[in-house]
């Protein structure tokens, strides 16, 4: 359905977006994640025909962003990183609105303005102007407004910072209702929302493309590297140290904090079996108050930290 | 070009919801009527030529205040990026915005036909130069309309659209009075790039084609530049 092909963005001679390809089939929901300043937003502008690329290309079902961006932007349903819509226009207007320059007049007008407010939950604020509303309920305004002429494909740029926990779910939960039927595509700094609400996972890092994936399998990695976290009380983290780096297949041990007598420890794992076992058993031999024990087989997380310390450097 | 409708309609109704528009078209008419009505009875005679000569220093000053939002307000707030990823093509925007600056002004000349009845009775006041100088004011509206949208296409900070804006239309506006310095050659170049020389002809009631079309190629190669300079953003 969308084919991105050695796409290249250069501001002066920062290279923001370099030579990303990959292709998107109807109906998935893609994460694109990569720390800030990755080229998320870039490559989302220069799909919604927002950004000239320097070069490579786009195509939406065959049509490319260089010959048909009308036409493109016809199918797209955009809703830009923060949500900019017009302050002073009441929330009813600013539908209308979209919904006239997208071309819908009449009675489809009227119920499509109903339907997006309903499926966003924006009806009671119809009345307002967008100045006046919370972010969360802007960030919904935005949604509605990217779903107006039911697109096809709905690009949502980081559809959920900003917003307090309870509105990132609500979000959420309007995003996985919608990504039922559309091909949609997020970007975000977040871990965990990819998690969430992704069938598949591309994470960038300094305009490339470092891992593609579906979201379940990346999660999982090869099974062969994992972390298991644990919380003990009563004892200190070099005797913890001392004790699991005997332990064969222990990579790391790290501490995570240490406070109020609560030593929180990850142990990083590279072994084909399961280590817990082994654990438990020198915990309870040392006689120590185990308070949590967890493991996990995260290697999205792996790679995403690595990336993150990187682009910090 | 459907859509620069929804563009136009947007944009006029936009003057209305805040306060800027009562302002600017207050300023406007407190303006006009005190440099009119000041010097109005001294000369006593029964023409609005001392309103006219006025309009294009007064247009330079109200014109820009108009048009400065236009687009530097959506490149500031972002919103730019929503319109101009909707299907509309960066011409039905400019058209749309332009328009809805042009028709703002005409509604702020439409109080000042009551200059002209009042003056009706209190002598014979020509029709010609009268129609005229409506007909010019509105030539002249529309070029600076396009220049003001020009400036704002060219920053996201509304008071640097304003002074662009303002300065290019003074400057067109004066440029004609500055020329003592000039060889006599230049001369008459000069006077023709001046948009007050051209207006004081229309106003006068003379309504010649090459006046009419001074005023129409401002308006086109500003709103050409601006689709240039909308271009280069993306």
């Amino acid at each position: 359905m969308i084919r991105i092909d050695g796409l290249t963005k250069h501001y002066g001679s920062v290279r923001a977006v370099d030579g990303i390809s990959f292709k998107i089939a109807r109906g998935e929901i893609i994460g694109l994640l990569g720390p800030n300043g990755a080229g998320k937003t870039t490559t989302l502008r220069i799909l919604t025909c927002f950004l000239q690329p320097t070069s490579g290309n786009i195509s939406v079902k065959n049509l490319s962003i260089h010959e048909h961006p009308l036409e493109i932007r016809k199918m797209i349903g955009y809703l830009p990183e923060s949500a900019p819509l017009y302050p002073e226009m009441l929330v009813y207007d600013f539908l209308a609105f979209v919904a006239d320059v997208r071309r819908l007049s009449g009675k489809r007008k009227e119920s499509r303005i109903g339907e997006v407010a309903g499926l966003c939950g924006v009806s009671e604020v119809m009345h307002k102007p967008v100045q006046e509303l919370s972010k969360g309920y802007k960030q919904r305004v935005g949604l509605a407004q990217a779903m107006m002429d039911e697109p096809e494909i709905l690009v949502l740029d980081e559809p959920t910072s900003g917003l307090d926990p309870n509105q990132i779910v609500e979000i959420r939960d309007i995003i996985k209702e919608i990504g039922r039927e559309k091909t949609v595509i997020l970007s975000t700094h977040i871990l965990s929302e990819v998690e969430a609400t992704c069938d598949r996972v591309i994470i960038i890092n300094r305009g490339r493309i470092v891992a593609d994936g579906a979201t379940e399998e990346l999660k999982e990695g090869t099974g062969r590297e994992y972390t298991v976290s644990v919380s003990l009380k009563n004892t200190e983290f070099f005797e913890v140290k001392n004790a699991f780096d005997g332990l064969p297949g222990v990579t790391e041990t790290t501490l995570n904090s240490f406070e109020n007598g609560i030593l929180d420890f990850s142990l990083s794992i590279s072994n084909e079996g399961d280590l817990r076992p082994d654990i438990y058993r020198i915990i309870r031999e040392r006689n120590w108050l185990l308070l949590e024990f967890r493991r996990h087989t995260r290697a999205l997380e792996t790679i995403f930290r690595e990336l993150t310390r990187e682009g910090q450097r | 070009m459907k859509n620069a409708a929804h563009i136009f309609a947007k944009e006029f109704k936009g003057y209305f919801i805040s306060p800027i528009a009562y302002i600017v078209i207050s300023l406007f008419l407190i303006l006009s009527g005190w440099f009119f009505f000041s010097t109005f009875f001294l000369f006593n005679q029964a023409e609005l030529r001392s309103f006219f000569s006025l309009l294009p220093v007064m247009f330079s000053f109200v014109i820009p205040a108009v048009t400065m939002r236009l687009f530097s307000e959506e490149f500031n707030t972002g919103s730019f990026e929503l319109l101009s990823t909707m299907p509309v093509s960066s011409a039905e925007i400019i058209i749309g915005k332009f328009l809805a600056a042009f028709s703002f002004v005409v509604l702020m000349l439409i109080p000042t036909l009551s200059y002209g009845i009042f003056i009706s009775f209190m002598g014979d006041l020509d029709i010609g130069p009268w129609i005229g100088g409506y007909a010019g004011a509105m030539l002249l509206g529309a070029a600076f309309s396009a220049i003001g949208l020009f400036a704002s296409s060219l920053t996201r900070n509304q008071i640097i659209a304003f002074i662009v804006g303002m300065t290019i239309c003074i400057v067109t506006t004066l440029v004609d009075k500055m020329l003592f310095f000039l060889p006599e050659a230049a001369l008459g170049v000069f006077q023709f790039l001046g948009a007050d020389f051209h207006f004081q002809n229309i106003s006068r009631g003379i309504l010649d084609s090459r006046d009419v079309l001074y005023f129409l190629s401002v308006c086109f190669v500003m709103l050409y530049l601006t689709h240039l300079v909308i271009q280069e953003k993306s």
